[in-house]
């Protein structure tokens, strides 16, 4: 055990945490691939030890004794409370209506928190690159009752005009997600290694919530391909205590999987 | 393996591979690698290295998905340099999302033309594939997305044990693997281990695919190596750590399939080939279910 003060947080430690705390207790999450793992994992060990983990490869109420590497890890299978066919996993529990909470990625984003993961290019039969696709997140964004994203910013990502919307966030803002029948609430938060958003209340546009430490505004506005708005007075984004951090780096991410870089 | 693929899997059939990361068809992709298919249409819900590795390979001419890449680590190179580039051929893809795909299995499992879903209203998926269309309920008059039933030339599948007639049982990750059966026209099963009848009788909630449903069981262990099968073997990362520097480089590529799949004649010498290094490496410990009482009624 080594008593030496850890050292103060990285960017990925900070988004981590910022992730955990989107979740509450009780709630059904769906958890994507990815940095999510480790968020849902630290939020269980802190104040959410009743939320149930659902991943769309068919498991609900996943209890994994080691840090899973995909959202398939047999260690979520053992000691799960439920596995079940994938079919009847977006069935029940997204298009159903029993996710609370669902984690997301994208390659790029709007200024309405709509993602894309198909093409990077305007030409889909030949794209400059070809993304993963849709896999299973167009149905926990359209169903799930609030989503959490979470990217890396720059301006190639935080786009004014996606190259392709594989998922659908508030859509064209203000009314139009509703008007449009989506079942579930919409995005919530987006959560990136500069600063954590909200979206406004009328107009459903992405607006800076926080900065984390040592990051100024002028920074963000310039890894934003728009005008961005800045919530004021700009807070700044909470960071894990001690404790928390030796919980992350020495128990539940040894191997720095998802805390690299 | 061999004669399954040779009677079974057809130049120019449309050919799902299922198992949802866990319990992956590799055995059987790579034989109809060394059998030199072509011209497959190849579904598949991720396709990840194996059909990376079987578009490499020139066996197909089209690939249906819902999500594509190397899961946890990286992209398919292999399939992007076809999409991107048309190198060293053209590849003509249609996608879904992952649901929108595990809807078309169960339409046709299901005897449906087609299955109602809402999935992909404010997206610009309908725009790339016009297979994605819509419905209006007779009953509420609302409208919903609909995706058409895909009955599959033959569908290949992996599972930890079968019994000789072809009763299915997994466990762990189901995937999509009994939809793709009963969609099916012909239906091959890979498993771990051919089990007595009476073992599947003794636990028949484990069963998830039928005798009647299926045409051949092939008896192939590590079959799904380097993909996971629960209980027997954990996922080999490290393959598919390196699967990313293999895949960036057509030439690293070719090595690849001379080395593990031509150069092999079967899945027993791939396991000798893997060593018992490696697969000791990946036997996880035993974590045994309870047993249950189903019961005598005499």
């Amino acid at each position: 055990m080594n008593d030496a003060p850890p050292k103060p947080p990285t960017r990925a430690e900070i988004m981590v945490f910022a992730a955990c705390q989107e979740v509450r207790d009780g709630d059904s999450v769906f958890v994507g691939v990815g940095l999510p793992n480790l968020a849902v994992q630290l939020a269980l060990r802190l104040h959410a030890p009743r939320c149930h983990l659902i991943y769309e490869s068919g498991v609900f109420g996943a209890r994994p004794v080691r840090l899973p590497i995909s959202i398939g890890d047999p260690c979520l299978v053992s000691g799960a409370a439920q596995v079940l066919p994938m079919a009847e996993t977006f069935l029940y529990f997204l298009q159903g209506g029993r996710t609370d909470l669902g984690f997301l990625g994208a390659a790029q984003i709007d200024r309405y928190g709509n993602l894309n993961t198909t093409v990077v290019g305007r030409d889909y039969d030949r794209p400059r690159v070809r993304l993963p696709g849709a896999g299973g997140a167009p149905d926990i964004a359209l169903n799930a009752r609030r989503t959490v994203v979470i990217a890396r910013q720059d301006r190639r990502k935080f786009v004014e005009q996606l190259d392709f919307r594989t998922t659908v966030g508030w859509a064209e803002g203000g009314t139009s997600r509703e008007e449009m029948g989506a079942p579930g609430g919409g995005p919530t938060r987006v959560i990136t290694d500069l600063g954590v958003y909200g979206f406004a209340e009328e107009t459903r546009e992405m607006t800076l919530a926080s900065v984390h430490p040592g990051v100024t505004p002028d920074q963000v506005r310039e890894a934003t391909g728009w005008d961005l708005k800045v919530t004021s007075p700009l807070g700044t984004t909470p960071v894990p205590d001690e404790a928390m951090l030796r919980l992350l780096r020495e128990e539940l991410d040894p191997d720095r999987i998802y805390l690299k870089g | 393996m061999r004669e399954a693929v040779s009677r079974f899997v057809r130049d120019g059939d449309t050919v799902v591979l299922e198992g949802f990361t866990h319990l992956i068809p590799f055995a059987a992709g790579h034989e109809i690698i060394r059998q030199a298919r072509r011209e497959l249409t190849l579904v598949r819900l991720t396709p990840d290295l194996l059909m990376d590795q079987m578009v490499a390979a020139g066996t197909a001419r089209k690939l249906v998905f819902g999500w594509l890449g190397n899961p946890g680590v990286g992209s398919l190179h292999a399939i992007r340099r076809a999409v991107e580039r048309g190198y060293p051929a053209p590849l003509e893809i249609e996608e879904y999302s992952h649901f929108g795909l595990l809807c078309r299995y169960k339409a046709a499992a299901s005897g449906l033309p087609f299955f109602p879903l809402r999935g992909y209203r404010g997206t610009d998926l309908p725009s790339a594939n016009p297979n994605l269309k819509q419905v209006t309920c007779p009953f509420t008059g609302e409208t919903l997305d609909a995706v058409s039933a895909l009955h599959p030339d033959v569908a290949i599948v992996n599972a930890q044990r079968a019994d000789a007639g072809g009763n299915t049982q997994i466990w762990g990750l189901v995937g999509a693997q009994r939809e793709a059966a009963f969609a099916a026209r012909r239906v091959i099963v890979v498993v771990e281990e051919v089990v007595p009848e009476d073992v599947v009788r003794a636990d028949p909630n484990r069963t998830q695919i039928p005798s009647v449903a299926v045409d051949a069981v092939v008896e192939e262990p590590w079959s799904a190596h380097p993909s996971f099968a629960q209980g027997y073997y954990d996922r080999d990362n490290a393959a598919y750590v390196a699967w990313d520097r293999v895949t960036r480089d057509p030439a690293e590529l070719e090595r690849y399939l001379d080395e593990w799949v031509h150069g092999l004649p079967d899945r027993a010498a791939y396991r000798a080939r893997l060593g018992d290094e490696t697969l000791g490496r990946l036997r996880p410990g035993q974590r045994l279910a309870g047993p249950v009482d189903y019961g005598d009624y005499r």
